[in-house]
């Protein structure tokens, strides 16, 4: 490392295309919360006084906090079944060797390319084929779809980075295969889990297209905000809404990208 | 699966490491299975399902599986399907160039001037695109509205006497919210290109007297050209079928194919039509996929 190196040097114009960089990312999201305070009913400056009114309107419309409660309900099944089946998944990825891994890793990554109209569309197809009613289920199954790379993407990484010989001590000591799992290595990707949970539980709760074509009669809190958006007059309190959710979503996001650090790098790395 | 002892005899240790190797694939295969079978009914079936579909014609509310080609015949030679799916396919180029020549400068700050904490830059680039992707289209018709940030703002500073017609309903906007969308795509493969140069490499071209500026077009860029590739095509393909953002801030000048994918599940209600357009626009992204590969392939022979 030698001193005169340049990049060891503060770069004036890369830190001010940085800042603009960051404030281009961040300060179009800041309207919202910005405006859900504002008293007025259209979206404009100046904002003439500031109110909480708009968030109080929310909590007494009971379309709001159904549309929240199915939400939920949907995310949490998501969050836990694609954690768990990328649980079994990840670790056959990481410690097996499986033949064409390559392609069967690219057909579960590729729900995160492929427009997810496509996904949405074609499910369609299949679910009325079978008569089966839309629903929450049938959101629910959509979701699986899209969460699935996530939570892999996240695992693989935790299942790659520690040594398989802890596991195989174990079997050796005598535990079986169950107990070897629930014993080590849960312990060990513990971090993983917890992440893919938080991210496939955030992605699910905040998904539109999917639910849009799969959804009944039931509405999620994206198919509730999208109804909205047609009444201009609904907007304040769509803004309302919408902070609370990005406030949420992005507390959410934070903690899990935290606990799982490497995961969403390591997924770009391998392409 | 036991071993027969006369199969056991001659090549034994071949035999064995075969019988291992395929009682580990088999176990891990078993451990895939529930994902796969899942995936299977949910996307492979459905796909096939899509693509036969989109071979049918719709009779009233009914179909006919009469397998011909009349859906593509129409996607190919009437007008408005041809525009749509050009129109999709441009706009998306446009937004996906604009955003990886914007996002290279901060990948490239990112790689090589931030040295601490550089785990929690990356969560604050990337967290905004885990989130609603719905709201954050939607804060873009707060900002470009008739009556909204910018035109409220404008004139509210005097600058303009009425608002600016142009900044919603038009391509221009779902450009912009294009790239503000989906920059985490563009942004993350072009920065772990940028990470993995090997900075002896850049100290060695420094040494030996090459000026910076020819340090970047010589090591930096050719070294960093398959993260902006995978970039280009890791955002290129999803927006192309994106129908949030022409539906919230595009109008009908800006409608994209998703729009009419979405119209014929919809109003229209001819559901062969919109398979055979959804296939269409899967065909037309690998189409123009291969193109760019090929582009790409003899830009670099070209520049050897």
């Amino acid at each position: 490392m030698t001193e005169r190196f340049e990049f060891h040097k503060p770069n004036r114009a890369l830190q001010l295309y940085a800042g603009l960089f960051m404030a281009m990312l961040y300060v179009p999201i800041l309207f919202i919360p910005l405006f859900s305070f504002s008293d007025g009913l259209y979206i404009r400056f100046p904002i003439e006084s500031f109110t909480l009114r708009w968030y109080a309107e929310l909590f007494e419309r009971t379309a709001v906090l159904r549309a929240l409660e199915n939400s939920v309900r949907v995310a949490v099944s998501v969050a836990i079944v694609s954690t768990v089946l990328g649980v079994f998944a990840a670790k056959a990825l990481a410690r097996y060797r499986i033949p064409g891994r390559g392609p069967i890793l690219g057909f579960i990554l590729l729900p995160l390319v492929v427009p997810p109209i496509i996904f949405g569309v074609a499910l369609l197809l299949l679910v009325s084929a079978l008569k089966i009613p839309l629903s929450l289920y049938t959101i629910a199954a959509g979701h699986i779809i899209i969460c699935l790379p996530f939570a892999i993407a996240t695992l693989l990484p935790r299942f790659e980075g520690y040594d398989a010989a802890m596991e195989e001590a174990a079997a050796d000591l005598g535990e079986n295969g169950w107990w070897v799992f629930w014993r080590v290595t849960v312990p060990i990707i513990l971090p993983g889990i917890v992440a893919s949970l938080l991210l496939t539980f955030t992605v699910s709760f905040d998904e539109f297209v999917m639910a849009f074509f799969l959804g009944g009669t039931d509405l999620t809190l994206p198919l509730y905000i999208w109804g909205q958006l047609r009444i201009p007059r609904a907007f304040p309190v769509v803004l309302a809404l919408g902070t609370l959710i990005l406030l949420f979503s992005f507390a959410l996001v934070f903690i899990g990208l935290r606990i799982g650090r490497r995961g969403a790098i390591k997924l770009v790395d391998r392409g | 699966m036991e071993e027969s002892p006369s199969a056991a005899r001659m090549p034994l240790r071949n035999r064995l490491q075969g019988v291992l190797i395929r009682h580990e694939s088999l176990r891990g295969f078993l451990l895939l299975a529930p994902a796969l079978v899942i995936l299977g009914i949910t996307v492979a079936v459905p796909f096939l399902l899509m693509s036969a579909m989109s071979l049918w014609t719709q009779i009233g509310f009914d179909y006919a599986d009469d397998w011909s080609l009349r859906n593509y015949t129409a996607i190919l030679t009437e007008p408005l399907y041809t525009t749509l799916l050009l129109r999709s396919l441009t706009m998306a180029m446009v937004a996906t160039f604009v955003t990886v020549v914007l996002v290279y400068p901060m990948a490239y700050f990112l790689a090589f001037h931030v040295h601490s904490n550089k785990l929690i830059w990356l969560i604050i680039i990337t967290l905004p695109f885990w989130t609603s992707y719905l709201l954050r289209v939607f804060a873009w018709r707060v900002i470009l509205g008739y009556e909204g940030v910018i035109n409220s703002g404008l004139m509210e500073l005097g600058l303009i006497g009425e608002p600016l017609q142009f900044l919603l309903y038009s391509r221009v906007a779902v450009i912009i919210t294009l790239a503000h969308a989906w920059a985490a795509f563009a942004f993350l493969p072009i920065y772990v290109s940028l990470e993995k140069i090997d900075k002896s490499m850049l100290e060695a071209s420094a040494d030996l007297g090459e000026p910076p500026v020819m340090r970047f077009f010589r090591v930096i860029l050719p070294l960093s050209m398959p993260g902006v590739i995978a970039g280009t095509f890791l955002m290129f393909i999803p927006t192309v079928g994106d129908y949030v953002t022409p539906t919230l801030v595009g109008g009908p000048d800006a409608a994209m194919i998703g729009n009419l994918i979405q119209l014929q599940f919809g109003t229209i209600n001819n559901w062969p039509m919109g398979a055979a357009l959804a296939i269409t626009m899967i065909l037309s992204i690998t189409l123009v996929g291969l193109f760019f590969m090929a582009l790409m392939h003899g830009l670099r022979r070209w520049a050897r």
